[in-house]
Parts: C-alpha cells; structure tokens; sequence
C-alpha cells in the first residue's frame, strides 16, 4: 500500500463523490423547498442521458447542443412532473406525495422499458473528455477533472442563487414556513416550479457525467444513483445544499476506499457504506450539517 | 357490543366457509394469489401499526420479512436437501443438522426477527423523521449484503431451494386472521392510545407521562414479529427464496399497500393488500393480445407495470389520504350505510 | 387404386387435422419482461417470436406462445407458471431466465407434471431431484472448469484474478468453480474482488486487481458490467486478457466496450460462422432480417428451447404434457440453433462448448471444446 495508491483512490472517489453529489443537490433542494423525498429524482437522470444519447446518436446533433437540450427537456419533465403530480398534493399528508414519487418514478422506469427497451445503450463520450494525465504511476483522466470542476462550479452558483437572489431567499423562506410565505403574498408555485428546473437541471448534468463515465444507458440506471444521493442528501442533512454537497463525496470517498484497502471487504461495500451512514446519524441525528429538528 | 361481537363472529364463519370451498374447488393458481394475499395482509396489517398507528416512518420490514424467511426455510429443510443445495460452501453445523416442524419454524422465524428488532430499536428510535427512514433503509440493505455474502448460511444469491409448500389456505388465512384480531385489540388497548399519542405529539405524551420510547419499540418489536411469520409463510408458498425478494423493492410495494389504503388504519391496509395482491395478477390482462374494434392487437409486455403506476399516481391525486383515510370498518358505519343505501333505492 | 387408399387415407387425416386444427397447441413463456433483468428477457422474447415465425406449427396445428411477465420476481414468478398452468392450459414452459427463477417456478410445474425448458438457468440445482424441468444451456460446473482449464493451458496463464457480481448465482457459482478448478491445476488466485448488482464503479476493485498483476482476469459476469470493468481496466492501463462466460455474448458488449473489450475471450454456446445446422443458419438470417441485430446468446437459446419442445411435441405425436416429458428426456443429436443436443436423464444437456474472443470489434470464433 503505497502513496500513489492510495492518493489514485482518492481521486477515484472523489470522482465518484462528485457525481453522486451533484445528484444529492438537487434532492436536497426539492426537499428543502417542499419536504418531498422525490423518489424520481433518480429517474430524471435516466431521462435526460436517453434524451442526450438520442440526440448524439440518432438526431447526430453536435454534442454540446443535445446535452443542452437534454437539460431543457428534463428540466420542463421537472416542472410537468410537479404541476402533474405532486401539486395536487400539496396539502395533503406527505407520506401520500411520497407515495405519488414512487408511482412517478415506477412509471418512468416502466415507459421506459415498453418505449425503449431494456438493452442497454452506448453513450458516446465526446472527444473533450477522453484522455487522462500521468505522473509516474498516476492516472488522472480528464473526466475527473471536469467532473470535478462542474461540480465545484454549480455549487458555488446554487448557494449564489439560495443565498443572494429574492427567488433564493423566497426559497428558505418556504422551507421555514410555508403557511405565511403564501400569505405574504410570494408567488409559492413560481418558486416551487424554479426549485424544480434548478433541481432537475443538476439531475440532468450529473446523468450526463454519469453516463461519461459509466456509458451504459437502461431504464434502470437511476436506481441505484438515486438511491445513493439520497443517502448522501440525508448524510449531509437534508435541505442543505453544501451538506448535500459534503454527503455524497463523504460516500463516494467511503465506497471507493473500503474497496481499495480492505478488497476482502469489497462484498459488504454497500454494507460499511450504510453503516457509516448509521453511525453518523446516530451521532448526529439530523446529518453532518442538518438543523436541529424542533423539539 | 352484543351486536358487534355476533357480526363479527358470523363474518369469520363465513370467511372460513368460504375457504373450506375455496380449499376444494378453485384452481391453484387462485389459491396461491389467495395466499399472496393473506401473507401481504399480515405484514401490512403490522406495518402500517408502526407507520401509521404509531407514526414512525419505518423502511426496514424487507429486512424482518427476510430474517423470517430464512429463518423458517432453514429449519424445516431436510438435511439432504441442505446438503445438496450448497454447492458452493457447505452449511454450518449445527444448521446442516435441525431440521424441526412447520408450526415451530414459524414461531422461531417472528420469535427471532422481533428479538432483532427489540435489540436495534435502542441505536434506531435516536433519529426520527426521515432519518429514521434511512436508518432503517441503511438496516435493510445491511441485511441484503449479508444474506449475499454468508454463504455457509443463506447460500448466498443461490437461495435455497425444495422447501415443501406447506403453507396452506388454512395456515395463511389463519395466521391472517389471527394477526388481525391481535393487531385491533393492540390498537384498541391503552398501548395503542399511547402510540397515536406519540403520532400526534410526541413531546405532549411524554409530557402525560407516556414512555415514547417503549411505545415505538413494541410497535417495532410487535411488527416485526409479524413480518417474520409472514416471511415463514412466503417461503413456504413460493418454495424458494434468495437475497433478491428481498430488495428495497418489497418495502416500497408494502408501503403503497398501506398509504393506498389509508395509513393508520387497519381496515384500508387489508384493503391495501387485497388490491395489490389481486391486482397485479388481474392487470396481467392488459399484456394478452387482444380485439379492438376488429382489429386483432399484440399484447405489449410490460404494460402492465406502466398501467400499475399510473393507477397508483391518479389514486393519490383522487384519494389524498388513501381509500379508508384514518377511519377504520365498524358494523356500525355498514349498518347506516345499508340503510341509507336501501333508503334511497326504496326513494327512486 | 393405390393412388385412391392414400387419397382417402389424407382426406381421412384431413378431417381429423381439421378438427384439431382449430384448436392451437399452447405453450407458455414466462420471462422478465421488466424489473431489474427485462433486458434478458425481452432478448428471449425476440429470439422465440423469429422462432416462432420459422416453424409456427407442429403435428397440423398452430402453436400458441403464451407470454406472462415475472417483473424479475420470484412471487411474480411461481404466479406466472401456475396461471399458465391453470388458465392458460398450456402443454409446456419455455422460462426463466435467472437460475432463482426457473426455481420458483419450477416448483409448481413439478407438482403439475408439465415440462419446462429453461434457455439460460444456469446454476446446477434448477434440475435437481426434478424430473420435468430441462434446460437446454450447459451447467455452471462445467463452464467454470472449461474457463480455468482455457486458462491454464491455452491462455497459459499461472494467476488470476477474479472480479464478480455477488448478488448473482450465475456469477458466484461460475467464479467458485473456475477458483476450485484452477488452483487445482496449479494455478493461483492472486486476488478476489466484487461488486453488486447496480453498481457501475469498479475502480477500486480494478486497482486491486492491477496492483497484483494477474496474468488473467476472469470475470464471469453479463455483459454490460463486462463492458464496464474492460473499459475501466484499460483507462487505468490494465491491459491483461479478461475471460467471461456465456452471458456476455451479446452485441451490446461490442457498443458498451468499445475498443476496450479487444481481448475479451468467453465460453459461449456458439459462434455464428460456427452454426453448421440448417435451422440454425436459418435462424440466424431470420434473426438478421427481423430484428436488424446481431444474435446473442439469450435469444439463441430461447430459440433452441422453443425447437426442442416442438420436437419433442413431434416424437411424442401428441399434446399430452406426460408424452412430451418423456420425448423430450430422450432428445438426443437434436440439430438446434447453438448444434447438436442430447439431452440426459437428469435434464440437463450435453453440447459442445465454444471459446470466441473479441477481435477488431467482432466476434472471433477460437475454438470447440467437446464434452
């Protein structure tokens, strides 16, 4: 186990970390906004690598212009998805929208499968991102890089956005309260349908990168991403952007590493991830950088 | 009361009577989404008592479900077939040896997952909310990597197999029933007056001096016990089981089950389990070819899952709060609604 | 005169067609049609309808296929075979696709005495004590040990390395075998990684494998986790040969894979420059011509289950499901889609087995290993 080793984990991890927290933010994001664990956020990115690998392959758009539709088009799915079927809901118990987030995501996966197929499909990865560094016995591929710098990138936006726009501080205040944010006279469903395109835009990217690195397209792929940038959006602390952030290259790193040092180990790795993931919340009931849940 | 009891009475005998026919005239592919039902009931009916009853969002009962099955399905194998399953590693003694009655297989499958879930209750009921949800998510995927990887155990993905299918009409419904009977009398004892106190407001029972936290651990405890049994069941009516029926899949499925049918209230998870069990065999439908307007159509694979989702959305748009809401069935409430019923034919 | 008996006798046989021709022979599938393994079963799907559009009839009457979907399920499953039984009345099964559930379903076909023929259960014990469920792939053991023996004395390899899926029989049960076989060959296991089922980043698990140099990596696991761990192993500079099993031949793992799966040998079922049976050529062109994809191995072999249950329905000359157990249990040089198959007393087959690797972004026939 030398240094080169280990720092070569690491930059696989926090690639990996990356992806899973550029998902993770837009989790978090709905559920601050509306207390809604969006099942069908995993889906999104589903949806918009299909809509990218149809662009580039079928339609032979220049790759910039199809993940630039890509990302309207998940973004609009994003909207419908809320006006359709989580807006009817807002009143109502939130287990029940929890219940319509599944319904959604079971029906994208599913119209998936009778639409498309599940074969799985190539993503074509542009030129750009081929190729990698070496230093000596490291590899550093430029995908990471871009990975990484995208996803510093949209961070820093996202926070500018929640933190110094009215549409931002509008957002916070609707996770505060929505009752009197409504009755001040805020357009609520404006705002809720902004969280939605901002979310579902980041879902878009990180499938887009997602499907970079990992180039195969099916109806499932969102499972399991989901999934994880829901444990890394709860990890963080749910309804925080830079806990979200934090979370998903927390289990990024752990996955990566538990592999790599203990490779015996390399059957439990979801186990030690959720473990960790325990352990953490045990002693910090609301997540890394959650607020403290009223008493 | 006298009323209620006799109905109540009159009703199980006619459901027993009813399975004595069922028993011999309907075709086995019935009998076994018969059975499908009554098993996804018992862990509904309990499941929603930890979800609904007393308002702790709990994502683990895959996990219970699985424990039970393994538990069950490891004791009553014969040691033959034991033997000649595990391919891959031998099975641990003193396993490779038991081999006990169904009835007694059932009662370790609850014994053993309640005891599970009495012990992790202590670490699990420190979070609430959705922590909780994904600290018991976090258990139930912990328990699939396990069941994957202990191979001289579970057999690892290879599951195990040649379980006799002992389970019954007689044994489901009545292990239904009786699940049934426990769960109402818990929800109607002063217990379960505690655990809606600790849905409502949990700060204001503790206040009344209710003990929270042993609230939420018989809840959890007694509903995983059920889950245990139930997964008994099902491995003795599908004869095999591995890792993958397991899955978070199944989690999810019994929570559409209880919030379709209304979380809190046992009636609309019954409700809930009928519909799902039944319902899915009945949408099979919609894949067969089938005569539009003359026309002879191929049937299209997988529509049935797209019509199943899409169902499920348009329900909780339509039924916000599920089909029974909180409100549970009394004699009482079918009594004004026949009356009224008859009024307003007798009207028209 | 002669001309008039047999006139008389065919008008004779004509009716008697007629009146069971109305009435279709009906065989059930049942196969992943969604769920976490559709893409399996959707394959097998195509494979049984060209199939069936080549040979749509057996003894004058139509056959009906009868398709229900196991959304990947086990419960979903044994409900599947139990309403082809009962509802659909059919005579025999074609199905499942995954090892654990044919073995759920099998159960109730068992009880019911209706065959069933599995195109890819793998794992030895589908078949085990049963004596109506067949299978028309060959068995985990066998393909292990085929693999370790390539290995070891055609590939000349002295270590290896493993990476598998554990969440699947399939590639737990090939992996244990080929590790038995190969250090009992004098091989040695230098490394023993895997992954679950959904995960897509093996980077650490192919540091590991990288950092202890094998002179082979074997990986008995389907196709697109193939194309994944091949190109990430080649990104990170391992440039090791990779040998897979039969679930990887699909022309999905050329488009995944890319440039990166050069180098990839597998043990298949066939190879199609390889197919010398006039049905299989056949196939094979149909398939060309009615998909506009190159044949994998899953609709291959749901096509060879479909053959042989109508040639056993043939030999048997009726539609009685006892009569067709029996017909086919004695199947034997059937000339099929993948070659020639005999198939045992205990319901599994005995063929030839094939080694392809991946060579200029094709599928290279290397050799035949007979049983």
């Amino acid at each position: 186990m030398d240094t080169a080793f280990v720092i070569q984990q690491l930059i696989f991890g926090i690639t990996l970390g990356c992806l899973y927290s550029l998902i993770a933010i837009g989790y978090t994001m709905v559920y601050g906004v509306i207390r809604l664990i969006n099942f069908a956020h995993g889906d999104l990115l589903m949806v918009a690598a299909y809509i990218g690998f149809f662009g580039i392959v079928i339609y032979h758009l220049p790759w910039p212009v199809a993940f630039g539709i890509s990302i309207l088009l998940t973004a609009a799915l994003g909207i419908l998805i809320d006006r359709g079927a989580y807006k009817p809901l807002r009143d109502s118990p939130r287990i029940s929208a929890l219940i319509t987030a599944i319904g959604v995501s079971f029906l994208l996966e599913n119209l998936g499968i009778v639409i498309i197929g599940g074969r799985p499909k190539s993503f074509p990865r542009p030129s750009l991102f081929e190729g990698d560094l070496q230093f000596d016995q490291l590899i550093l591929p430029y995908l990471s890089l871009w990975v990484l710098g995208i996803t510093v990138m949209l961070l820093t936006l996202v926070l500018l956005i929640v933190h110094r726009t009215r549409v931002g501080m509008a957002m916070r205040a609707l996770s505060r309260d929505f009752e009197t944010v409504r009755l001040m006279g805020v357009d609520v469903d404006r705002v809720i349908s902004f969280t939605f395109v901002l979310g579902s835009s980041l879902a878009a990217v990180g499938g887009i990168f997602w499907c970079m690195k990992y180039p195969a397209v099916e109806p499932f792929m969102g499972v399991i991403p989901g999934l994880k940038a829901f444990v890394a959006a709860v990890l963080g602390g749910i309804g925080s952007v830079s806990g979200a952030a934090l979370g998903g290259l927390l289990l990024g790193l752990a996955e990566v590493l538990i592999v790599a040092i203990q490779p015996e180990w390399s059957g439990y790795r979801d186990a030690v991830a959720f473990t960790i993931l325990i352990a953490i919340l045990l002693t910090r009931p609301t997540g890394i950088m959650g607020e403290e849940l009223p008493k | 009361m006298t009323r209620d009891r006799i109905l109540t009475a009159a009703a199980v005998g006619i459901l027993l009577a009813f399975l004595w026919f069922a028993d011999r005239t309907f075709s086995a592919y019935s009998i076994r989404i018969l059975n499908t039902i009554a098993i996804f009931s018992i862990v509904a009916v309990t499941y929603n008592l930890i979800n609904g009853v007393t308002g702790q969002f709990s994502l683990g009962p895959n996990a219970f479900i699985a424990i039970g099955s393994y538990t069950s399905a490891l004791l009553t194998l014969s040691p033959q077939e034991k033997a000649a399953s595990f391919i891959i590693d031998p099975i641990v003694w003193p396993l490779s040896v038991i081999s006990v009655s169904f009835p007694v297989s059932l009662i370790a499958a609850g014994v053993l997952a309640g005891l599970i879930a009495f012990l992790i209750s202590v670490p699990v009921f420190r979070v609430r909310g959705d922590y909780l949800a994904i600290v018991t998510l976090g258990f139930g995927e912990v328990m699939q990597v396990i069941t994957n990887n202990a191979v001289s155990i579970t057999n690892g993905p290879l599951g195990l197999k040649g379980l006799y299918p002992h389970t019954t009409l007689w044994w489901s419904w009545g292990l239904c029933i009786f699940t049934i009977i426990c769960t109402v009398r818990l929800v109607n004892s002063s217990y379960g007056r505690a655990m809606k106190a600790v849905r409502e407001d949990e700060t204001a029972a503790e206040a009344m001096g209710i003990d929270a936290f042993w609230t939420k651990t018989l809840a959890f405890t007694f509903s995983a016990f059920f889950a245990g049994v139930a997964g008994g069941l099902l491995a003795h009516l599908i004869t095999t089981i591995s890792p993958s029926l397991f899955t978070f899949f199944l989690t999810f499925n019994l929570l559409i089950i209880i919030v379709v049918g209304g979380l809190g209230s046992t009636t609309g998870a019954l409700i809930g389990a009928v519909l799902f069990a039944w319902g899915g065999e009945a949408l099979r439908v919609v894949e067969e070819p089938f005569t539009l307007f003359g026309y002879d159509l191929p049937g299209i694979p997988g529509m049935r899952m797209v019509i199943f989702s899409a169902i499920l959305i348009l329900t909780m748009i339509f039924a916000r709060s599920g089909i029974m809401g909180r409100r549970e069935f009394s004699w009482q409430a079918a009594i004004d609604l026949g009356s009224t019923l008859l009024q307003r034919i007798r009207r028209t | 005169m002669l001309k008039l008996v047999s006139m008389l006798s065919l008008l004779c046989l004509g009716f008697a067609a007629a009146s069971w021709a109305s009435q279709p022979i009906v065989i059930g599938a049942y196969l992943p049609m969604t769920g976490g393994v559709a893409s399996y079963g959707q394959m097998a799907w195509s494979g049984i309808t060209v199939a069936k559009k080549m040979e749509p009839d057996v003894l004058g009457r139509t056959v009906d296929v009868r398709l229900v979907d196991t959304k990947s399920d086990k419960v979903d499953a044994a409900n599947a075979v139990s309403r082809l039984i009962e509802r659909d009345k059919v005579v025999a099964i074609i199905g499942e696709m995954i090892s654990g559930n044919t073995i759920a379903g099998s159960d109730h076909a068992e009880r019911s005495a209706i065959p069933m023929v599995s195109p890819t259960a793998t794992n030895p014990i589908v078949t085990q004590n049963k004596k109506y469920i067949f299978r028309v792939c060959f068995i985990d053991p066998d393909q292990g040990r085929i693999a370790a023996k390539l290995a070891k004395d055609q590939l000349g390899a002295k270590t290896a390395a493993l990476i598998y899926d554990i969440s699947q029989d399939y590639c737990v049960a090939l992996a244990s075998f080929f590790k038995n076989e190969f250090t009992a060959l004098g091989g040695k296991i230098l490394a023993e990684t895997k992954f679950k089922t959904g995960d897509r980043d093996f980077t650490p698990q192919v540091s590991r494998i990288k950092s202890v140099n094998p002179d082979i990596i074997y990986a008995p696991i389907y196709y697109t986790e193939c194309a994944l761990i091949a190109k990430q192993a080649r990104e990170m500079g391992l440039n090791k040969p990779i040998l897979t099993g039969d679930g990887a031949q699909a022309p999905e793992l050329l488009s995944l894979g890319g440039s990166a799966v050069e180098d990839v040998y597998f043990t298949a079922h066939f190879h199609k420059d390889m197919i010398n049976t006039t049905r299989g050529k056949k196939f094979l062109e149909q398939y060309k011509k009615e998909t506009g994809k190159e044949l994998d191995a899953f609709s291959a072999m749901a096509a060879d289950a479909y053959f042989i249950i109508l040639d056993a329905i043939k030999r048997a000359g009726s539609d009685d499901s006892k009569k067709i157990r029996e017909a086919l249990a004695t199947t034997k040089d059937f000339e099929g889609v993948t070659g020639a198959i005999t198939i045992k007393p205990d319901g599994n087959p005995i063929k030839a087995m094939v080694v392809n690797k991946v060579k200029d972004g094709a599928f290279v026939y290397v050799t035949t290993i007979k049983p």
